[in-house]
């Protein structure tokens, strides 16, 4: 058998040295074609084939529709929106006259501390009359966006007005208070730029900076070393400076705190490491500084070293909106690439007057801004030596904040416990204080409280009974 | 639908071609001429990168004369449009002293409720008195007052919908809503053409958003299925709820949106839907409420409405109506309820009075005088348009007409011819329209009359012939016709 093979193998093995070694049997083309030619262009043809063959990959089969059919029927979505609970039906006070330091509230009269009525212009008689004329000229909307004939000329001049009041080149106008910084910060901050933010801006900011789809980079609330480090450490890994646009975010005055930003150091900082400053001055517009205008006169830094301010009309200046004011590039780029502006209707004509007839006020009575501020430092004495609460605002900040001195245990509680302050106050004191209210979704982590907003046409009784009605209640809830 | 001709398309893409090799020769001559200028940016990075704000220096500016343009009355039928003038070919314009008056069809003034009204306006006033300007504060500190709860029920009555919530703009409704009920783990699929808003609040809310084509209920269906099967991407998991966005009446397209087919869709696999009727709501349907009555869907079938008073209600605001559960989700949960101003009240109260004449409980029959004469007048002018050759989009019903105009070089001149001719026109362009498709927008109004339309008709007749636009045939005019226009001029 084993002889049988081999000779099989041998003559097989002759057969093809014959092949092989044969002599030219042709001629093509001046080539001699000898027997070994033939036999490797045969291997590179068989070469070629394999290469040409597909990997061999297990074959994927796609979801029959009947499979599809299935899963659908067998998905079942979550509800909606969780379910609601008892407490979770409080219905806020319902005001039935204007917000002014006295208002009234179910039938009866309250000391109003919880409108941000800063200069006491609500039912400001002048302010009231130009809105009744703008409103008999213009109607109510303004019906159109700014692009496409909703710009009316009380926009334009309310413009000019608020630019001319700061000393900036130009301003630029939105419709609605918290609108104003969450298109802002996108228009200018794209993917790849860095932003170093205070851990305690309001939520507005924080959709802000979410949406630009910037690196952010958040240090410690209003703590200067921290903002110091952060910068060194993003400046230390920053690839290329010169194409990066770098930004420092932070509010004048902080509305989940009452703390006030020092300016001159952050100017110091941002012109050491080349950082551009967002500023939110909601809060401090018309409240701080000898004229009122703002955080940059409070603190004596030159309007210019500035980049961006934004603001809510909706506080010192008793009307709504917001606006934003820096260079001319700044505000020229927003008209066209800022969404809130561009794809919202414009500011009614009503509220840009009343905007335009409360800068006038304020820029004629400075007086009304030392009364504030007279009356900030009256409530924050009283106010020193409530029991189981403790002073976390800013002296200056008409913003006076609360704070628990010590946590009842969760969270939840603590929400309770200040609820039922307030609650005891209104009913039984006839004082109508807020607490702070967070929303799911926002991500600011500073302690919750109570705050009060000064108003500058609130009497000093006023403020003696929110101090005394406070204490008593405190000091019978807070054990 | 869009049937855009092969040459114009061609003409459309050279004239682009050239406006961008003219931008960019441009640009690189600036930036030898800026060389040898000190830069002073000091290590700063230029705060609008170069291919930014391309578009906006080098094709928008030198039509800039044709947009923004401001106004000093009313945006009522008849307005007057203040004259601007240029000294650096239209970089920066200056106001003038002198105005027009113009015959408007670009302002959202569906109702005729823009300018003063008989029985809106003194309420107004009457409430402004009353609750001053601003109330200064959150709806939950101390922002809600009477007038607010009073909208509120009447909004979810008006709607069909057992309880509304108010929001003091229309953009931040949608931004602040969407993060509010739907997070991480979540899908949006919305319509291709939705509104910037709608995006924004997509995009803020963290789920995964896909897109499905303009009213395409087969292509909603498939979208659907293999995201269903499929599950979150890479983990596979199941979506934990999946939500459906679509507009009423699309603003740059004046289409409805085929909404019993969507919702059937919906309804078979269990997503939730929420409707945006920002353009529709008190301007469409046999009383003014919206794209549900007119074409016949149940609101119980729809999870969320949301719609804005600036359109039909001459006012400022937005609202939501659902039902009980999801409002008092929403108020508890929602950041515009809880950090932004409340609505004004001279607003508010505006609104009231508003939906009260369209209900007819003022006491007259206004409000579906109203309503007849802004269904006629939407009709008349569209048939009327396309009789002359125009190419106009939308459907009957919708008082919103885009006139395609496709080149660029149109877009300015029908703007500046209709100016000429007293008719303020509003054209749109990129980057709220594709690139191709610039078009011109035409919203009609309760308050215009017989006259203004056919006085409209003729400038844009005459302009249209002088610019190019009748892309279709012109439909013989039958003699009887010309005798109807002849007996109402």
């Amino acid at each position: 058998m084993a002889l049988a093979m081999v000779n099989v193998t041998a003559s097989v093995l002759d057969w093809v040295s014959s092949y092989f070694d044969a002599p030219t049997r042709a001629v093509v083309f001046g080539v001699p074609i000898d027997g070994h030619l033939v036999v490797e262009a045969l291997l590179v043809v068989v070469i070629l084939f394999q290469l040409t063959r597909k990997s061999y990959k297990p074959p994927k089969k796609p979801l029959t529709e009947k499979e599809i059919d299935e899963l659908c029927d067998d998905w079942v979505p979550e509800p909606l929106t969780p379910q609601i609970t008892e407490d979770m039906t409080y219905e806020p006070p319902t005001l039935e006259s204007a917000a002014g330091p006295h208002a009234i509230v179910n039938g009866k009269e309250v000391v109003n501390f919880a409108s941000a009525n800063y200069l006491g212009l609500v039912g400001n008689e002048k302010i009231t009359d130009s809105c009744v004329g703008a409103l008999e000229k213009y109607g109510v909307g303004s019906c159109g966006p700014r692009g496409f004939y909703g710009t009316i000329d009380v926009h334009l001049d309310c413009e000019q007005k608020i630019a001319k009041f700061l000393g900036t080149p130009d301003s630029i106008l939105y419709s609605y208070g918290i609108s104003t910084i969450f298109s802002v910060i996108p228009a200018f901050c794209k993917k790849g730029d860095i932003i170093v933010a205070d851990e305690g801006v309001h939520w507005a900011v924080q959709n802000g900076l979410y949406l630009s789809r910037s690196t952010v980079v958040y240090f410690k609330h209003n703590d200067m070393k921290s903002l110091e480090n952060k910068l060194e450490e993003v400046t230390r890994r920053s690839k290329h400076p010169e194409k990066v646009r770098r930004y420092i975010v932070v509010e004048a005055i902080y509305q989940n705190s009452g703390q006030i930003a020092p300016l001159d150091e952050i100017v110091r900082l941002k012109e050491k490491y080349r950082f551009r400053i967002i500023l939110d001055e909601s809060h401090s517009f018309g409240v701080l500084g000898n004229s009122g205008r703002g955080l940059a006169d409070h603190c004596g830094v030159p309007i210019e070293k500035i980049d961006i301010i934004t603001a809510g009309m909706g506080n010192a200046l008793a009307t709504d909106g917001g606006f934003c004011t820096g260079s001319v590039r700044v505000v020229d780029h927003q008209r066209l690439s800022s969404s809130g502006y561009v794809f919202s209707a414009s500011l009614p004509p009503y509220l840009a007057s009343a905007a335009i007839a409360a800068v006038d006020y304020l820029e004629e009575n400075p007086s009304v801004l030392s009364k504030l501020r007279t009356n900030i430092a009256t409530l924050f004495n009283e106010l020193s030596d409530v029991p189981g609460l403790v002073l976390a605002s800013h002296i200056l900040s008409p913003i006076v904040f609360l704070k628990l001195k010590k946590s009842t245990g969760t969270g939840k509680t603590d929400i309770d416990l200040l609820d039922s302050i307030a609650k005891q106050a209104l009913e039984e004191d006839s004082v109508l204080i807020a607490t702070t209210k967070r929303s799911s979704l926002d991500k600011c982590k500073l302690p919750i409280g109570l705050r009060l907003f000064v108003s500058a046409s609130h009497s000093e009784s006023d403020l003696l009974k929110a101090a005394a009605s406070l204490k008593r209640v405190a000091a019978l809830l807070i054990s | 639908m869009v049937r855009l001709p092969y040459l114009t398309a061609l003409t459309t893409l050279l004239s682009y071609g050239i406006l961008f090799v003219f931008g960019h020769l441009r640009d690189f001559f600036r930036k030898i001429f800026d060389w040898s200028k000190s830069n002073n940016l000091q290590g700063y990075a230029p705060i609008c990168l170069g291919y930014e704000d391309f578009y906006t220096r080098r094709l928008y500016l030198r039509i800039q004369d044709c947009f923004g343009r401001p106004i000093s009355s009313a945006p009522d039928s008849w307005f007057d449009v203040v004259e601007r003038y240029s000294n650096d070919n239209n970089k920066t314009l200056h106001r003038t002293e002198k105005t027009t008056k113009c015959l408007n069809l670009g302002s959202y003034n569906y109702l005729g409720f823009a300018a003063a009204d008989e029985y809106c306006t003194p309420r107004v006033i009457e409430s402004l008195k009353q609750y001053s300007v601003s109330t200064c504060s959150t709806r939950v500190d101390g922002g809600t007052t009477k007038l607010h709860t009073e909208l509120e029920e009447l909004v979810a009555r008006f709607v069909g919908k057992p309880a509304a919530v108010l929001f003091g703009m229309g953009y931040v409704t949608n931004s602040a809503i969407i993060p509010a009920l739907i997070g991480k783990g979540g899908l949006i699929i919305s319509d291709s053409l939705n509104h910037n808003s709608i995006v924004n609040g997509a995009r803020g809310s963290g789920a995964t958003v896909r897109v499905f084509q303009h009213n395409n209920a087969p292509h909603l269906e498939e979208v659907l299925r293999e995201q269903i099967a499929h599950g979150q991407p890479r983990t596979h998991r199941p979506w934990k709820k999946i939500i459906v966005i679509i507009e009423g009446i699309y603003s740059m397209e004046g289409e409805l949106c085929k909404l019993p087919e969507i919702i059937a869709v919906c309804k078979k696999y269990k997503v939730y839907t929420y409707l945006d009727e920002a353009h529709s709501i008190g301007a469409v349907g046999q009383t003014g409420r919206g794209v549900c009555e007119l074409l016949g869907v149940d609101t119980a079938d729809i999870d969320i409405m949301m719609g804005t008073f600036t359109k039909s209600f001459g006012s400022c605001g937005g609202y939501i109506a659902a039902s009980k559960e999801i409002i008092q989700h929403l108020k508890r949960t929602c950041p515009a309820h809880l950090y932004a101003t409340s609505m004004s009240p001279p607003a508010v109260q505006q609104v009231i009075s508003a939906m009260k004449v369209i209900l007819g409980e003022d006491g007259t029959n206004r409000g579906a005088k109203k309503l007849a004469q802004i269904r006629e007048n939407s009709n008349f002018f569209r048939s009327e348009l396309q009789k002359m050759g125009f190419e106009v989009l939308g459907d009957n019903d919708s008082p919103i007409m885009p006139i395609m105009l496709y080149n660029p070089a149109k877009i300015p001149a029908f703007s500046r011819e209709c100016l000429h001719q007293n008719v303020a026109i509003v054209t749109v362009a990129f980057p709220a329209t594709p690139l191709l498709l610039a078009r011109a927008r035409i919203c009609i109004s309760a308050a215009h009359s017989r006259e203004d339309l056919i006085k409209a008709l003729e400038v844009i007749s005459k302009v249209g012939d002088l610019v190019g636009i009748k892309y279709f045939p012109v439909e013989p005019v039958k003699p009887n016709k010309v005798e109807h226009l002849k007996k109402i001029e």
